[in-house]
């Protein structure tokens, strides 16, 4: 009976039904949960909120405070702005890179790219980890940098160390590190496909080699830069453990705002608003990379 | 043309210096004799020793490899099902919501992801009194959520490159559905499995953010354990520890790498022959 009903539909069904219902009920369900829990009132009841009742229904003060309360207007720029700072310092350094690679031999280049992928692999929390070790005031890299400044600058602006952990620019020099690979893969794919035979031909019609990056290869590898760029820019803006080791407490991320309302405040109503405005922030970003993305399969496939 | 490739080779350099300077730094310094974990004090192997006889690191470590493995293999199944449906099912009921729901988590944030799941973990525990509290329970079936995700992007990418035309032949045949499953397309799809179960395997002993929201007392993995301890500061035996980790998914990495690398050239000189030996 049962094998029947496998030889028939029954195996379809359950290969489509059961990963399915597990997403529906462990990631639609808690994700609607919050979109109602940003409407809900604060309450000192266990669990900390309520709805209707004495309570009103739909309750919008949590957006009301987003646009009034600058400490959220704060956290939103102070992402956008890293994100950016990051995406942007992440696409200066990738694209070389990327390029460089596609001009290196076979041998050498599936070494050189496994050494861009091995990163990404070994823990994202120890890769933070050591960058705190270099940041400190008293390790080598620190001194190094205080020597180079102290030399560069008039007397007078001498510093005893380069102040680096806990600032936002330790914060987008950390992201920038960690991120780096999710630039340089979709750059790397974008700009191998690349036909060399038109670099050759603007090169024969006498386009000097910067003329033909300008006009040839980076109007080409724009996918690229997007796919990448957006790869950067999401995980960045909602970035939580890098603010928290080397970030400015007084000037935190949004992903600390939603983990501190959350935790500390336990306003379950504030914390549900903030991550659903970042989500709408977001949705923008993940549409462009998802017709980027979705383009370049497409190529891939015909091919 | 020669003067470009000079500053993109520099550029490689530079970004290679980058990426393995601050790695290298931290596995220097985990011979650091010193208390000070960023000040030299001589050479010396103490801290390992101090690891060792930690008995906390070896609890955590074995408590985040159970919950890799199942996570990893749960996800790795109901993963590989959610591939398959979408490469093959071209139209069913509901199919944009599955193909929404499917691509939500690798982009969402995780923190969102992270409150969301304890939300809903705190609720179902008042409410429907299952799991009852939150630790190993609750972090493997979040890290199952997030990490399934992957294994069908793999899985659904491979597919859909896969000739259809053997299965095809298969049906024709007369070989049944499950059977064109299991003896054509499993087999067709095996490395991209494979690569998917180690990428949730990684995710899973990796993972912070989604494992602090969804954890409990008691329950510590690697990652939460080293979480509380840098967010106080650097010290020598977090740097042993993670040269340790560092090294460990270092070798292992280079060696699946080179391992595939042989592979494929196994591959393509075999391939050569057989043209060869076609003409």
């Amino acid at each position: 009976m049962i094998a029947r009903w496998f030889h028939r539909r029954g195996w379809s069904d359950m290969v489509i039904g059961l990963p399915y219902l597990w997403l529906l009920i462990f990631f639609l369900i808690p994700f609607l949960i919050v979109v109602g829990m940003s409407f809900a009132t604060r309450t000192s009841t266990a669990p900390p909120f309520g709805f209707g009742g004495e309570n009103p229904l739909i309750n919008l003060t949590g957006y009301a405070r987003l646009f009034t309360d600058t400490l959220y207007i704060r956290a939103f720029v102070t992402s956008l702005t890293n994100a950016a700072g990051a995406m942007v310092l992440c696409l200066l350094i990738g694209y070389p890179m990327a390029l460089g690679l596609t001009r290196v031999d076979r041998g050498w280049r599936n070494i050189l790219l496994m050494l861009v992928i091995l990163p990404f692999w070994t823990s994202f929390l120890l890769r933070v980890y050591a960058w705190m070790g270099l940041m400190g005031s008293n390790s080598w890299f620190n001194k190094l940098l205080t020597g180079a400044w102290n030399w560069l600058v008039p007397q007078a602006w001498d510093v005893a160390n380069v102040p680096l952990m806990h600032t936002n620019f330790a914060v987008v020099l950390v992201m920038v590190y960690t991120y780096l690979p999710f630039m340089i893969l979709p750059l790397y794919a974008n700009l191998e496909r690349l036909d060399p035979t038109l670099d050759e031909a603007a090169m024969d019609l006498g386009s000097r080699p910067f003329a033909v990056f300008r006009d040839v290869t980076l109007p080409q590898s724009i996918p690229g830069i997007i796919a990448g760029g957006m790869l950067v820019f999401i995980p960045a803006a909602g970035e939580l453990v890098i603010p928290t080791l080397v970030g400015d407490s007084s000037a935190p991320m949004i992903g600390r705002v939603i983990s501190d309302e959350f935790s500390s405040a336990r306003d379950w109503p504030m914390a549900s608003a903030v991550a659903v405005a970042l989500l709408i922030l977001m949705v923008g970003p993940m549409m462009i990379y998802a017709r980027f993305d979705a383009r370049a399969q497409a190529r891939e496939r015909a091919e | 043309m020669k003067r470009s490739n000079t500053f993109l080779l520099t550029m490689l350099g530079f970004g290679f210096a980058f990426f393995y300077v601050p790695i290298l730094s931290m596995i220097v310094y985990s011979f650091n004799a010193s208390r000070l974990a960023t000040v030299w004090g001589g050479f010396s192997t103490k801290w390992y020793g101090t690891l060792l006889s930690n008995a906390q690191v070896g609890k955590a470590l074995t408590l985040s490899l159970e919950i890799a493995i199942i996570s990893s293999t749960t996800a790795t199944i109901l993963g590989t099902m959610a591939g398959i449906a979408l490469a093959r099912f071209t139209k069913f009921r509901g199919r944009t919501l599955f193909s929404g729901l499917v691509t939500a988590p690798l982009i969402m944030p995780e923190v969102i992801t992270g409150i969301s799941s304890l939300i809903f973990f705190i609720l179902m525990a008042q409410y429907v009194g299952w799991p009852s509290s939150r630790g190993f329970t609750t972090v493997t079936l979040a890290h199952i959520t997030f990490s399934m995700v992957f294994v069908t992007t793999i899985v659904q990418s491979r597919m859909l490159s896969a000739d259809r035309a053997i299965e095809e032949a298969a049906m024709d045949l007369g070989a049944r559905p499950w059977q064109v499953l299991r003896d054509v397309t499993l087999p067709v799809i095996a490395p991209a499995i494979l690569s998917g179960w180690l990428l949730a395997f990684t995710i899973s002993m990796d993972d912070v953010v989604i494992t602090n929201f969804t954890t409990g007392p008691g329950t510590t993995t690697l990652p939460i354990l080293i979480w509380s301890k840098v967010k106080l500061g650097v010290t020598p035996d977090i740097n042993a520890l993670a040269t340790l980790i560092v090294l460990t998914v270092g070798l292992c990495v280079l060696a699946a790498g080179v391992m595939m690398n042989r592979a494929e050239r196994r591959a393509e000189r075999d391939r050569r022959l057989a043209y060869r030996a076609n003409e």
